[in-house]
């Protein structure tokens, strides 16, 4: 169980794949999910240039953790991976990586489905995005995931 | 003998507040902490309140050393 909030870009597919490498065992999992959340270059009908991402250091990791725990207690999982991006963004970046193994697929769908839901709804990140036409606004809420 | 408080994003730049301490004697939960600082001004109906990085009610209780985060609706992923 990792979780990682970064200022750094990160490549999702190499995570994916590095973390299998290392943490699990081959032969093991049956099922992997993967959500990646990209940065779009639009929102609210406006171009987007840049967003930057804040956090609350230390509670974000805490929150994060606490979700990956309860995952682990609620579906038959082998591992999960969080990686979520702060600080200056482009569009096209990947913001967000949730990824979680299981034997079969019916608790790897669910619970990085939940896992990201929540990350969502709970996790203490803020954006605020920079326009094209100029000017930047804090995005006000998610939208709704179900 | 403090309480550290936290206030982030549009929330902080909104009240144009910055982090701060505050005497532990002088508030004994999040409202009164709120109201130490602000004076009058309401806090948002949305508003998300930690105490100690988690998540608390207005009516929580602080104690000396705690820290107490205000922040508006989360938007991360």
């Amino acid at each position: 169980m990792i979780v990682e909030v970064t200022a750094t870009p990160f490549d999702p597919w190499q995570r994916v794949q590095t973390h299998q490498a290392q943490h699990l065992s081959a032969g093991r999992y049956g099922a992997t999910a993967v959500f990646v959340g990209t940065l779009r270059d639009f929102n609210d009908g406006d171009d987007v240039s840049s967003m930057t991402l804040e956090h609350y250091p230390g509670m974000t990791e805490k929150y994060l953790e606490q979700i990956s725990k309860d995952a682990a207690a609620r579906w038959n999982l082998l591992d999960t991976l969080i990686v979520h991006r702060v600080g200056e963004l482009h569009p096209n970046d990947p913001i967000v990586l949730v990824a979680a193994w299981s034997a079969h697929r019916k608790d790897a769908f669910e619970a990085s489905r939940w896992l990201m839901e929540e990350l969502k709804s709970r996790a203490p990140f803020w954006k605020k995005e920079r326009l094209s036409e100029g000017g930047e606004r804090w995005v006000e809420g998610n939208t709704e995931g179900y | 003998m403090t309480i550290h408080v936290r206030f982030f994003a549009s929330l902080r730049e909104r009240l144009d507040v910055v982090d701060q301490e505050l005497a532990a004697s002088t508030a004994a939960t999040v409202a009164e902490v709120w109201q130490r600082i602000l004076g009058d001004t309401e806090p948002p109906a949305n508003m998300l309140v930690a105490v100690n990085m988690e998540y608390a009610d207005l009516d929580a209780p602080v104690r000396d050393g705690d820290e107490v985060a205000f922040f508006p609706p989360v938007t991360g992923g």
